[in-house]
């Protein structure tokens, strides 16, 4: 495993947003600011990162039966660090993220991580999957935000940019991610197969 | 588009008929029906309800001609069907938004809802109803402040600070204590005389106030063959009926005369609910599309938060016509009744 392949398949190839499609309900719910998403997708990919170092360490002593339940406690574990962490440190950011940072042990992006990678490979290269993917998925979260925030609310990180009565509000609605969403996995899967046409 | 030059001629036993449809000469049809409302509208509330079209049609059709030119893809815009599209918009939004407003709805009817699928024949939902929802959601005060009439006509250019808004018809057949209504409703009669609803000498969206002119046009797309009449005789039937049983004020007959005459309902029924790449295929899944309208309609209207249904009720129903379409298959030609379940499977 090397590293540029890593970074390539978590940002590009295999996104966990937009081409595994996971983790679709922080996506939807947090992507109206760029604080917000800078929060999340930080606070995943060290979640993502510490978790897949832990798993692989112990996939060898941990049956095959269990192993769910046993990830599901690694996770918990670290996602009960980082939401005290956001609390004391930047609890701001915490009380907007609310319910979405102890949420992020359902995340599917790190169980599927967990399940697919880690659970069958070494510490070094689970290390790796963890960043590459966290990154990809906080790359994502940083788009959605950037144009749901400028679009929706006409601010970019609490700043007006664009006056108060032009920026169309349904961006900031629910509507607005499914929407925001959905046009990005088009834009994903035209690119990729662009991509594939060209070799 | 047909590509001519690549077309190889197959030969087929006669007879052979040649059909002289083309989705333009059928979209001239539907903008000519709908040239009569637009000259109401502009009687109405000025040469406003004029330049608010324009612009409209001419952000669709630019939008329409930006997406295809930036994708490499051939042009259509001169199969007009984003003038409709365009013209349809400025139809169902109050006549004194500011024009930026409208090529908001006019980017996102075009771009997301109708090329990003495919384009023409391709949207599952209404581009014009999408393009008025995004707007609804996001500038509801805008768009449901409506300029009154019988007041003022508003300005040409620019907005008029000055404009004198009125409540709907409908507006005043909403809400939630019988008695409040039962007054609000005999207001609403006192001030609007039935055949002032029928005309439109009523506030609301640009096009949708004339039930006479919309019907007129309404009836010169059913007579060129453009739609049939299954979708708005069922649609407008449906409401009449629940109305008309279930009246929340008034008398039956005046309640149903005012539900039918107020809001989108004419427009929706005859040229919205007809689009052909959004309604069912054949005449039986016609009527259920137009019941089905009609009956959410109707609960919109009387238990919802929105005095109006139209749009969403139409757009709710565009979401069922491949369900729709694919119950109402009808059975080939030649296959026994009995046969009739694994005919329509096939």
């Amino acid at each position: 495993m090397n590293f540029g392949k890593q970074l390539k398949e978590g940002l590009i190839t295999q996104n966990p947003v937009l081409v595994q499609v996971l983790g679709m309900c922080s996506t939807m719910a947090i992507t109206t600011s760029i604080m917000n998403g800078l929060g999340m997708g930080v606070s995943v990919l060290i979640i993502l990162t510490a978790s897949n170092v832990v798993i692989s360490a112990i996939r060898k002593i941990v049956p095959d039966k269990i192993r769910i339940a046993m990830f599901i406690v690694v996770i918990a574990g670290f996602v009960t660090c980082v939401d005290l962490l956001f609390q004391a440190f930047v609890p701001a950011i915490a009380e907007s993220l609310g319910v979405f940072i102890p949420l992020i042990v359902v995340n599917c992006i790190i169980l599927g991580r967990a399940e697919s990678f880690s659970y069958k490979n070494g510490v070094g290269a689970s290390f790796v999957d963890g960043i590459c993917q966290g990154l990809g998925y906080t790359a994502v979260l940083l788009v959605m935000c950037f144009i749901r925030e400028l679009l929706g609310a006409g601010t970019l990180a609490g700043f007006r940019i664009i006056p108060e009565q032009f920026p169309v509000g349904i961006l900031t609605l629910p509507v607005g991610g499914f929407l925001v969403l959905g046009c990005l996995i088009a834009a994903m899967q035209w690119a990729l197969s662009k991509s594939k046409e060209g070799k | 588009m047909t590509d001519y030059k690549n077309l190889k001629l197959i030969a087929t036993s006669s007879p052979h008929i040649r059909g002289s449809e083309t989705t333009q000469g059928i979209m001239k049809d539907v903008i000519i029906a709908m040239l009569p409302a637009l000259a109401y509208a502009c009687f109405n509330f000025g040469l406003r309800a004029l330049t608010l079209t324009a612009v409209s049609v001419a952000g669709c059709v630019f939008f329409e001609w930006l997406y295809r030119k930036v994708m490499k893809k051939p042009q259509s815009i001169q199969d007009l069907s984003s003038v409709v599209t365009g013209m349809l918009l400025a139809f169902v939004s109050p006549v004194q938004i500011p024009y930026w407003m409208i090529l908001i709805g006019d980017c996102f009817a075009i771009i997301i809802v109708k090329q990003l699928f495919g384009g023409i024949g391709k949207n599952f939902v209404n581009p014009a109803l999408a393009g008025r929802a995004v707007l609804l959601a996001s500038y509801a005060g805008s768009m449901t402040s409506w300029v009154d009439p019988a007041a003022n006509k508003a300005a040409l250019f620019g907005s008029n600070v000055d404009i004198v808004t009125a409540a709907t018809p409908l507006s005043y057949m909403k809400g939630a204590d019988p008695a409040a209504l039962a007054d609000s409703f005999a207001n609403l009669t006192g001030t609007y005389s039935v055949g002032q609803m029928f005309m439109g000498q009523i506030g609301g969206s640009l096009g949708e106030v004339s039930a006479l002119m919309l019907i007129i046009g309404g009836v010169y797309l059913i007579w060129r063959k453009v739609i049939n009449w299954q979708t708005p005789v069922a649609y407008i039937g449906t409401v009449a009926v629940l109305t008309f049983l279930f009246p929340k004020a008034g008398s039956g007959l005046e309640w149903m005369l005012y539900s039918i005459f107020g809001g989108g309902l004419m427009l929706g029924a005859f040229f919205m609910a007809t689009d052909y790449a959004t309604s069912p295929v054949t005449k039986k899944g016609q009527l259920i599309f137009g019941v089905g309208c009609g009956l959410f309609t109707v609960l919109i209207r009387y238990f919802g938060s929105y005095n109006e249904g139209v749009c969403y009720s139409i757009m709710v129903m565009n979401l069922f016509v491949p369900f729709i379409d694919k119950y109402t298959k009808p059975v080939r030609f030649g296959v026994e009744k009995s046969d009739k379940k694994e005919g329509a499977a096939k």
